[in-house]
């Protein structure tokens, strides 16, 4: 069971950075870290490969820069090696293009069963880019999965509906995401921590992958931002210590609203 | 300026049409001089009166799917179309599982880029341009599509308020669906519903919502009963539904239904970002949290620093003493 899942590095959303007063521009200096929702797909697939007794965990991830700290962290929780695929020039690609370019990546190797990604990153939400690499692989895809079974060739799926889940059956190869939730991912031992840093990370340019710089990035993105602006702000209102009575505040207020 | 065609993926949700196609055939009347949809199923004819009440003019069905996954199939309907010079200039999904399959695919295969978490579009000239707010909601950005059509968009829930225009019945039509080769084998076996009590909460006119302030799982109960007692709907928000105190379903945020209440009331939420996204919209916001610094009371209305260990058994007792 060979298992490749998609990871993406991000600035912590506990502390996103700040604008920088001179370009207005997002300061870019902010450490990145795993983002939260990939570790319930690294986890997942750790799982699945232990259950099989054979295979391994494969991490791909796209970064302008060579950052590498979010990976660390996945390959510390137990996945065997990664694809970096690291350029300047992908700066500002959109999620057709970072679909493209993952998507080149996995199809570099051999006997992959099964993609992993989580449902949506954490700091773009686009959210379509799991099964944009589903269709440039020509794979079928099941998204927002809550449960992942595989035996034999075939894979089940718990899929979240909004009136409850569906259960899924898919031929292998396919293209899974994952919901927050899913399993519940392990921290990274010591003995984990050690041994990443002994493990292949392979690093991939576009050219490397078939893309010239007109593909990616800004120019290559088939969108254009033309404003960037404050959104009104919702003011504050009354805001008031609790002293035993502060319910009273809340039953007259929801009273002046004629809702009870 | 307005476009020729837009084409909105329509939606059904127990047989009738989804709140949210009725948003997107409301906005699309404004962007476009003839208003489509498109469906996956072959039930269109069901759908067509009211289809057509919000302005929708023809409605392409693709027929039985016989359970497969709706984006692979409908994308690939609606790509044979475009080839064949029958295409929209723009295809408005809503921001739900299978329209974000069905974009995802639909921009791969176009080999167009996809907007998404839109509030509003506008057109410049005729490229379209699209809102989607970021930093939670704190940042308007406007992106234009550059190069050709079709331009394809994913709207969030309530981004319009929907408003009938008055029309007749759609026409119904068939799209065809071509082979679908290795992409297509993903197949629903069955279909589980997790019953709910009381209002939709998305279409609740209260919401409470409860998060990790309430400490631990067990104690979510005073967040339903609150509901309850107020004839609502009980969220909650990220951080609970992933440690797995309530089902995914519940989860209000980025990830997870966007409300707009009457009253939102958040109990135990400090107030993320990926939260405030989803309740921002809400007509009046009370806040109960015993941190004076959490983020959610600068959205509040009504904020009330104090345990909600405290202060949600005496609202509750008040409420049931009327």
């Amino acid at each position: 069971m060979n298992v490749v899942v998609c990871v993406k590095q991000i600035p912590d959303p506990a502390d996103p950075g700040a604008l920088d007063p001179g370009t207005k521009t997002l300061k870019r200096d902010v450490k990145l870290i795993l983002d939260e929702s990939d570790t319930y797909g690294v986890e997942m697939a750790l799982q699945l490969v232990d259950k099989a007794g054979e295979g391994s965990v494969h991490l791909v991830s796209m970064a302008p820069n060579n950052e590498r700290s979010g990976l660390a962290t996945a390959l510390a929780m137990g996945a065997a090696s990664a694809t970096l695929i690291s350029d300047p020039a992908l700066l500002g690609s959109d999620a057709l293009t970072t679909a493209k370019l993952l998507a080149a990546a996995i199809g570099e190797r051999d006997g992959v069963d099964l993609v992993i990604s989580g449902s949506e990153s954490s700091d773009g939400y686009t959210g379509t880019v799991p099964t944009q690499i589903a269709a440039v692989l020509d794979l079928p895809s099941i998204t927002a999965a809550k449960a992942i079974t595989v035996d034999g060739g075939q894979v089940q799926i718990q899929r979240q509906t909004n009136a409850g889940y569906d259960d899924v059956t898919c031929s292998l190869p396919c293209v899974v995401s994952v919901t927050a939730g899913v399993v519940e991912p392990r921290y990274p031992s010591f003995k984990g921590i050690m041994a990443a840093k002994s493990k292949p990370v392979d690093e991939r340019t576009a050219a490397d992958l078939g893309f010239d710089a007109g593909q990616v990035g800004w120019a290559g993105a088939g969108q254009e931002i033309v404003d960037i602006a404050a959104a009104p702000a919702r003011s504050a209102g009354e805001v008031v210590e609790d002293d035993g009575e502060s319910y009273t505040k809340v039953i007259e207020f929801l009273e002046n609203l004629k809702v009870i | 300026m307005t476009l020729s065609k837009i084409w909105v993926l329509a939606e059904a949700v127990d047989g009738e049409v989804a709140t949210t196609t009725l948003e997107l055939l409301t906005k699309a009347r404004e962007l476009a001089d003839t208003v489509e949809c498109v469906y996956a199923g072959d039930d269109a004819d069901d759908l067509a009166d009211t289809l057509g009440e919000y302005g929708c003019e023809t409605v392409h069905q693709t027929g039985d799917l016989e359970g497969a996954l709706v984006g692979v199939p409908l994308a690939a309907a609606i790509v044979a179309a475009v080839e064949a010079g029958d295409g929209p200039d723009a295809i408005l999904a809503a921001t739900t599982y299978d329209g974000r399959d069905t974009a995802a695919r639909l921009s791969v295969k176009l080999d167009r880029t996809v907007l998404t978490n839109c509030v509003d579009l506008e057109l410049d000239g005729d490229a379209l341009v699209a809102s989607e707010p970021v930093f939670g909601g704190t940042t308007d950005v406007k992106t234009k599509f550059t190069g050709e059509g079709p331009f394809i968009v994913l709207v969030r829930p309530k981004s319009f308020a929907p408003e009938p225009s008055g029309g007749g019945s759609a026409d119904v039509e068939d799209l065809d669906v071509p082979d679908l080769g290795a992409s297509g084998g993903a197949v629903v076996t069955e279909r589980h519903v997790e019953e709910s009590e009381g209002p939709k909460l998305d279409e609740a006119a209260i919401v409470v919502s409860g998060g990790r302030g309430l400490g631990e799982a067990s104690k979510y109960s005073m967040v339903a009963d609150l509901a309850k007692a107020l004839k609502g709907a009980a969220g909650a928000s990220r951080a609970i539904v992933d440690a797995g105190w309530v089902p995914y379903s519940q989860q209000v945020g980025q990830t997870g239904k966007v409300v707009k209440p009457t009253v939102y009331i958040a109990c135990g939420i400090s107030g993320a970002t990926q939260h405030l996204v989803g309740m921002k919209g809400s007509k009046n916001i009370i806040a109960i949290n015993k941190d004076p610094e959490a983020p959610i009371f600068a959205v509040a209305d009504l904020g009330i620093v104090g345990d909600v260990h405290k202060v949600m058994p005496q609202i509750l007792e008040a409420l049931s003493k009327r």
